[in-house]
């Protein structure tokens, strides 16, 4: 079942037509109402008159998160305020968060692709769907719950936590498919089997649509083992409008939509493009954005693109399994961590030294930070309240600044590795 | 200048890595350092190590020098030997000042206990325990 099958079949030679005309009226628009995209083009040397092919999107610049930053909040927008329905924020590096802006027509295709991505899974009419993403800034929560809207199934704002009642609800209410992050359903079963509850006898559930953060086949496989249950990748960032392909019931790979988005595969380092099934770093371009256009940027994920024909009848690209970053953002819990966050947030806390370390670990199925951090002699007091002050404090900013808890492990003077040239300050011990 | 109602205690951030205490107290052996009572408080990553010895000054100075955190604070001791009660009494005048005990740990000498507090306000909690006919020990009293 396909859910707008003209596009999802459309023959690739006519999909790369509608791709190349898209394009062009993509970048002319942004070269005529948006600043920021016109000096980018100028410094770079590129007209829209340039572009007289889809081989030509290399001759584009390329776009950054720094810029959405750069240009907090709304400078990068191309449709006046006014035009602008909704706003989601994620935390920022330096207290500056990263915002997206969204039109009406930018809530439509994005709610479309997720319609076309569930009916690819076989959600639809007649499903109850548990939407335990984050509900609010976070893009996971209202994307999937428009979208399982859309396809005509019974929507369960979830959200994150109080897991006991989720899954109360889930059997009270015959809940047949979720989205969440893979580490949340592995807590869950998890949770299911302290409380007695056999997922396969007691629910209803029969397929998860799982993303937000890394995870392996390993996972998979245990995850559809463990709780009877079809689980499926599911991709996307705020970025490019929040979580928008899913694999289909074949599980070969996440479809990206062509009349959607066009994705590059790079070499991350000579910027060279890079062959099908070989890994590099994933650019995308997403040509129906309205408010806030996204053009080749590097979403920092090192993954493949498989082009040949899906069982399933779909023409559109598939990308394979997101295999690590090209930076060091690390991914927590579903939440993006950046090691500079982690620095930034500590240089302003003064009974604390700049030096630091960051320990993952998993515990259960959910990750732990923790932060290393030295203790100033000057600061260091016998009363345990002041010691006690001095982590909630940095537990505190962390939250604040990262949105994220964290262990704080306060250390000598001079006991953290010091780094010449590039600092390995992360210890990552999760296995995913 | 006369001597005032306090002793001074040795303190020693103690990190969570394995087997640092033992180093610390390695550290005060070969350093020579004479123990008389200690305490340790601990949290989740970290303690911290409390102490009186002879003389806290050198023991400072060693420890410091060897690239340990460690700080001298006063504490007030209060000998417990021929004051049943001593230790409620204490309490309680502290109580109606409305002087914090931040902590306290005692030690039991040959002329009898001592228990060393650790208070808020370290020259009021003086007068309070003098005015009452409380008995306070000075430096050099141990």
């Amino acid at each position: 079942m396909y859910w707008n099958a003209r596009m999802e079949c459309m023959p690739p030679e006519e999909l790369k037509n509608l791709q190349y005309r898209e394009l062009k009226s993509l970048v002319y628009k942004l070269y005529s109402f948006n600043n920021f995209y016109r000096d980018r083009m100028d410094e770079h040397g590129v007209h829209p008159d340039d572009i007289q092919s889809l081989e030509d999107i290399r001759k584009l610049p390329f776009m950054y998160k720094q810029d959405l930053r750069d240009h907090y909040p709304c400078q990068m927008f191309t449709s006046p305020r006014e035009e602008v329905v909704r706003y989601h924020v994620s935390s920022g590096t330096t207290g500056k968060p990263t915002l997206v802006g969204y039109t009406e027509h930018d809530i439509e295709f994005w709610t479309d692709s997720l319609a076309r991505a569930l009916t690819s899974i076989g959600i639809g009419r007649g499903d109850v769907v548990q939407v335990s993403y984050g509900y609010g800034l976070f893009t996971g929560g209202l994307g999937l719950h428009y979208g399982a809207e859309r396809v005509g199934a019974t929507v369960l704002p979830a959200s994150v936590g109080n897991t006991e009642r989720q899954l109360e609800l889930m059997m009270d209410l015959d809940v047949t498919a979720i989205a969440c992050t893979p580490s949340y359903m592995i807590h869950m079963g998890e949770v299911a089997k302290r409380l007695g509850i056999d997922f396969i006898r007691d629910t209803k559930l029969r397929k998860a649509i799982l993303g937000a953060e890394p995870w392996s086949e390993g996972m998979r496989r245990h995850i559809q083992e463990g709780l009877g249950i079809e689980a499926y990748d599911i991709y996307g960032t705020s970025e490019i409008s929040g979580p928008m392909f899913t694999e289909c019931e074949e599980r070969n790979g996440i479809h990206i939509w062509g009349d959607v988005a066009l994705v590059e595969i790079i070499d991350p380092e000579t910027e060279e493009p890079l062959p099908p099934g070989e890994v590099g770093e994933l650019v995308i371009t997403v040509i129906k954005k309205e408010a806030m256009p996204m053009v080749r940027y590097r979403i920092r994920d090192l993954t493949y693109m498989e082009d040949d024909v899906c069982p399933c009848g779909r023409t559109s690209v598939r990308m394979g399994r997101i295999s690590g970053r090209s930076d060091d953002m690390l991914i927590i819990r579903g939440i993006n961590v950046f090691p500079s966050q982690v620095e930034h947030t500590l240089m302003n806390i003064p009974e604390v030294g700049e030096q630091f370390m960051i320990i993952l670990d998993r515990k259960g199925a959910l990750d732990n930070m923790t932060v290393q951090a030295e203790l100033r002699p000057e600061h260091f007091s016998d009363k345990m309240s002041d010691m006690m002050a001095i982590k909630k404090r940095i537990d505190n900013d962390m939250r604040k600044y990262l949105n994220i808890s964290v262990n704080v492990e306060l250390m000598d003077p001079g006991s953290l590795p010091r780094f010449e040239g590039k600092a390995k300050r992360v210890v990552d011990r999760r296995e995913f | 200048m006369p001597k005032r109602h306090v002793i001074k205690q040795i303190s020693v951030f103690v990190n969570n890595e394995p087997g640092r205490l033992a180093k610390i107290a390695r550290m005060l052996s070969e350093e020579d350092v004479d123990i008389r009572a200690f305490n340790i408080a601990e949290a989740s990553g970290f303690g911290v190590f409390r102490a009186i010895v002879r003389d806290p000054d050198r023991a400072f100075e060693r420890l410091k020098d060897r690239g340990v955190i460690v700080k001298e604070t006063e504490v007030i001791a209060i000998p417990m030997q021929d004051r049943p009660g001593g230790l409620f009494e204490a309490a309680a005048v502290l109580g109606e000042e409305g002087i914090n005990i931040e902590y306290g740990y005692a030690y039991s000498g040959k002329e009898g206990a001592i228990f060393f507090i650790r208070v808020d306000d370290t020259e009021a909690a003086i007068s309070a325990l003098l005015d009452r006919g409380l008995e306070l020990m000075k430096e050099g009293d141990l």
